[in-house]
């Protein structure tokens, strides 16, 4: 199976740089190929950005990191139009959303009208600024962080904005063999630097429509709607998961798939990706109100296959 | 201590709230409060904010409990002291609810206390109540047996509503066709019905007054013609003719030998259905010219059942407004000019003077209503109390102010004395006409009571002398009689219309609920039954229309349920897998609900490294099948799986 060659080699080749962290890096992946954006969620210094990074230069895309602050202004994100002499004229200054794989670091410490400014384009797949609608370069892809430990003078998302996202990963410590082989190991960046892409855009082009061809059957259309069901009528959860949840389920599913190498979607592809599409879009009931997004997938991942 | 939380805990403190709520004013004062505690205290502990109690509290609850009711009710059976019991079990059983066994009982328990609310009231309001905390109960039951765990509770009242749903038509068949026994299942304790209103073969100053203060349905009338006019509706009861000077009492309970009398107008038709009063009186307009089955009509024309009336009776009555009575017997002409020896002086010596004066006993008549009508008397509901050791003349010539049974007494003292035969004679007047239903419903407050006099030529002649008073009161009714100032109970008065709607429309409720549902005796079923064409049913056929009704029912039922499954049929793929998850089962390795069928292969092939070549073989062809483009071959995947011996 191409595909899976192709996505194998992707996750191999940002595995070497990421250590200990395959699930990741495939979840990641296959969020991208599922052409959705992606939110991470952990502690500073766990390799965040090095993923972000190196998913850039495995698929040959132009990255740029927002470095998200209180003070960053949606201006500063979309671009701004500057006088000039020669031509006597405005001038555009593309911002650096202008690019094929944006890393929003600290998404959560900009004040909402920046996150706002940069989800909107995230959704529109382009850019209204100064009274003109620029497209945004194809393929288009967020990777936003957040810590969710240090929330003082942050403004966490709120739950529409999530919804955005269609997975939300955390990646953890790495483990004791990959902690040694990381101290052991060179500087990563200096090791993103002499890499060379490992997929050319026209793969990449073909892997996104690939996936949107993976068979979805009734059947598993009956397990999704029996996830979906689950949510909305279970009493410990206050919300159930909406019609483009059950969509960003869907297209996840599709692309796990894909990656493993099969032309149609199991409930075991459902299973593999629900917690990242899910979790975060999952709230707990009031009376629950100590419900831990792991314990609310547990319950979702209960849910028997029709 | 602490015990583990049912999720259907909460649901299940409601629903027997609910069900015992209506409990709290028929028992005694200190059971459902306390019954309530215990609920609050399991409340609490659900919540973690208290421990349940131990063995020897609950020990030590339950003997007080059985002590109290026995110091309240002097014993344990019995339907006040037997509901009492099982509501305080209920709650001590709630605080030992720990586990699905408990709840279960308690459920139960549940429904069997919905069931003991009929023994106290049986309106349609206390039935449309039981049947919402049916609805509550068994919403409880779904939840607590739901596979896999606790859902929304709408999810299970809309369950249990479609399960109760689904019951109602075996419930219509088994109502209707289950053979009626001739009596009363069990009796209904006495306690029941010492509490019933109604007039007695007794009449004393103050108790007409004290009955029309009771909004209580007395009987409800249909007519086959037109209604009769108000002034003439007089619905005759206990006739009195004994007089001690304070207190009235009836005279004839024997069955007459001829009834003597001329119809001068047409006969009126209607059917009464008579409230059980606990007497033998059934109420008839003047004159009842017939006797309905075991019924007896006695010389003063009173119509008597042969049994004091303790359940809802309906009997067909037709009745002449205008009549002239024949023959007086010499035993009533003694009884009808009876007085004490003594007493009431001034009231015999008017009686006298009048008869003194004038000579005709008519005139004699018109000079007391004249009497009545131009002194200063006052129509009333509360009376002043009549003390003197001579009520009549303190009344005629003191108070002034009395009911319809002080007119009526006094007036037959009058005439008495001015030796002229006369008896009071009590009953209803009037009634309210419900347009809703095309009845009329007479009630306690509609209690009267009028004189009779005998005349020569004219036989017994009704003398109103209320209306002398008040003519409005023989017109209009009774609230439209009293005075202003009078405080008229609530229900009397006339409200908005509306308002009058909303109490037809209850009280046609009212009257059809009890006419169909809780009179449904084994008369009416035979009649019902031979209406709808099977003549004169015996047990047998009754038993096998029975059975074939719920058999037809469950048929039905099964039809639509099997439609749905053969809809949700599993397909072919599916079958032939699940026979494969079967077989494994068998040796211990049972496919988890939840698990796709790539993870159980992957834990089958795991377990037994033999069996992986043909489960991956045998998923693969059934992932094919069952989630591929539909090209899979299933012929394969069935020998595969017939082949297949774990």
């Amino acid at each position: 199976m191409k595909n899976r060659e192709l996505t194998d080699r992707v996750a191999a080749y940002a595995g070497s740089v990421v250590l200990g962290k395959e699930r990741q890096i495939r979840l990641a992946l296959a969020c991208l190929l599922a052409r959705g954006h992606l939110l991470i969620e952990d502690q500073p210094g766990v390799g965040k950005t090095t993923l972000a990074h190196v998913l850039a230069k495995a698929l040959g895309l132009a990255f740029q990191r927002i470095q998200f602050t209180s003070d960053l202004l949606p201006a500063d994100i979309l671009g701004i139009s500057v006088y000039d002499r020669d031509s006597a004229a405005f001038k555009f200054h593309p911002g650096p959303i202008f690019a094929q794989l944006i890393l929003a670091d600290e998404i959560n410490r900009a004040t909402p009208k920046t996150q706002s400014a940069l989800l909107e384009a995230m959704e529109e797949q382009q850019v209204t600024a100064e009274g003109d609608t620029r497209r945004l370069p194809e393929p288009f892809f967020v990777i936003a962080t957040q810590n969710p430990a240090q929330q003082i003078g942050t403004f966490p998302l709120p739950e529409s904005q999530l919804d955005r996202f269609l997975m939300c990963i955390a990646l953890g410590y790495p483990d004791r063999q990959a902690e040694r082989a990381l101290l052991q190991g060179v500087d990563r960046r200096e090791l993103i630097e002499g890499l060379e892409p490992c997929l050319t855009a026209g793969e990449l082009k073909t892997l996104q429509t690939a996936v949107r061809e993976v068979t979805v059957a009734d059947a598993l259309l009956d397990y999704l709607q029996a996830l979906i069901d689950h949510t909305r009528q279970s009493p410990r959860l206050q919300a159930g998961l909406s019609p483009r949840a059950g969509l960003a389920l869907l297209h996840a599913a599709q692309a796990w798939a894909l990656m493993e190498g099969r032309t149609l979607v199991l409930p075991e592809d459902m299973q593999a990706v629900l917690p990242s599409v899910a979790g975060h879009r999952l709230r707990p009931h009031a009376r629950y109100g100590d419900l831990s997004r792991e314990e609310m997938v547990a319950e979702l991942l209960q849910v028997p296959v029709p | 201590m602490k015990a583990r939380v049912l999720p259907a805990d909460e649901f299940l403190l409601l629903a027997l709230a609910l069900v015992v709520a209506p409990h709290a004013v028929h028992l005694q004062p200190w059971v459902v409060p306390l019954a309530a505690v215990m609920g609050l205290w399991r409340w609490a502990a659900g919540r973690g904010r208290a421990g349940l109690p131990g063995k020897w509290f609950l020990a030590a609850m339950a003997v007080s409990a059985l002590a109290g009711i026995l110091l309240s009710h002097g014993t344990l059976f019995g339907r006040d002291a037997g509901v009492a019991l099982l509501t305080l079990l209920g709650g001590l059983k709630l605080l030992e609810l720990r586990g699905y066994r408990d709840a279960l009982i308690l459920v139960f328990l549940g429904y069997f206390l919905v069931a003991t609310n009929f023994f106290f009231s049986q309106s349609v309001f206390i039935a449309v109540y039981m049947l919402a905390a049916t609805l509550a109960m068994t919403t409880v039951l779904v939840g607590i047996n739901h596979p896999g765990g606790e859902r929304h509770w709408r999810v299970h009242l809309r369950l249990a509503g479609r399960m109760l749903a689904q019951a109602v038509p075996v419930m219509v068949v088994l109502f209707v066709l289950f053979p009626r026994l001739p009596g009363p299942l069990w009796g209904m304790p006495a306690d029941s019905r010492s509490s019933m209103t109604g007039l007695s073969d007794e009449m004393s100053p103050g108790s007409i007054s004290q009955l029309s203060r009771s909004n209580a349905v007395a009987f409800r009338v249909e007519f086959q013609g037109a209604l009769p006019k108000t002034s003439a509706l007089y619905w005759r009861g206990p006739v009195m003719w004994f007089f001690d000077g304070r207190r009235w009492k009836a005279g004839f309970f024997g069955r007459s030998a001829t009834l003597r009398y001329t119809a001068l107008s047409g006969p009126v038709n209607y059917t009464v259905t008579l409230e059980p009063h606990n007497k033998p009186w059934l109420f008839a307009l003047d004159l009842p010219a017939v006797t309905p089955e075991r019924a007896r009509i006695t010389p003063d024309f009173q119509v008597l059942s042969a049994r004091p009336v303790a359940h809802r009776e309906r009997y067909a009555m037709t009745s002449y407004l205008d009549y002239r009575t024949d023959g007086l017997t010499s035993l009533e002409r003694r009884w009808s000019l009876l007085l004490p020896g003594e007493g009431n002086p001034r009231t015999r010596e008017l009686g006298r003077e009048w008869r003194g004066q004038l000579r005709d006993p008519a005139a004699v008549a018109a000079r007391a209503l004249r009497f009545y009508r131009e002194e200063t008397f006052a129509y009333t509901l509360s009376p002043p109390l009549l003390l003197s050791a001579d009520p009549v003349d303190e009344f005629l010539f003191g108070s002034r102010k009395g009911f319809c049974e002080h007119y009526a007494g006094s007036f037959v003292v009058l005439m008495r004395a001015a030796g002229i035969p006369a008896r009071v004679v009590t009953g209803y007047q009037g009634g309210e006409f419900n347009a809703l239903g095309g009845y009329l419903t007479v009630r306690q407050s509609d209690a009267h009571a009028w004189a009779e006099v005998w005349l020569e030529g004219r036989g017994w002649v009704r003398v109103d002398p209320t209306a002398a008073v008040s003519p409005t009161r023989v017109e209009s009714g009774i609230a439209a009689a009293l005075p202003a100032p009078d405080p008229i109970p609530g229900f009397l008065k006339r409200d908005s219309p509306w308002l009058q709607n909303l109490r037809f429309g209850l009280d046609f409720l009212n009257g059809g609920w009890n006419l169909w549902v809780l009179s449904y005796n084994q008369e009416r079923q035979m009649q019902l039954l031979a209406r709808l064409g099977f003549g004169l049913a015996s047990w047998r056929e009754m038993a096998a229309g029975l059975l074939a009704g719920v058999a037809g029912l469950l048929a039905a039922f099964s039809f639509f349920m099997l439609r749905d499954r053969a809809r949700a049929r599993p397909d072919p793929a599916s079958r032939a897998y699940r026979r494969f998850c079967k077989g494994l089962a068998k040796v211990g390795l049972e496919r988890r609900p939840e698990e796709g069928p790539l993870d159980f292969a992957a834990r089958v092939a795991a377990a037994r490294p033999d069996l992986k070549p043909a489960a991956e073989e045998i998923t693969a062809l059934y992932v094919d099948l069952r989630y591929g483009p539909g090209a899979g071959d299933l012929a394969e995947l069935r020998r595969r799986v017939g082949a297949f011996r774990p």
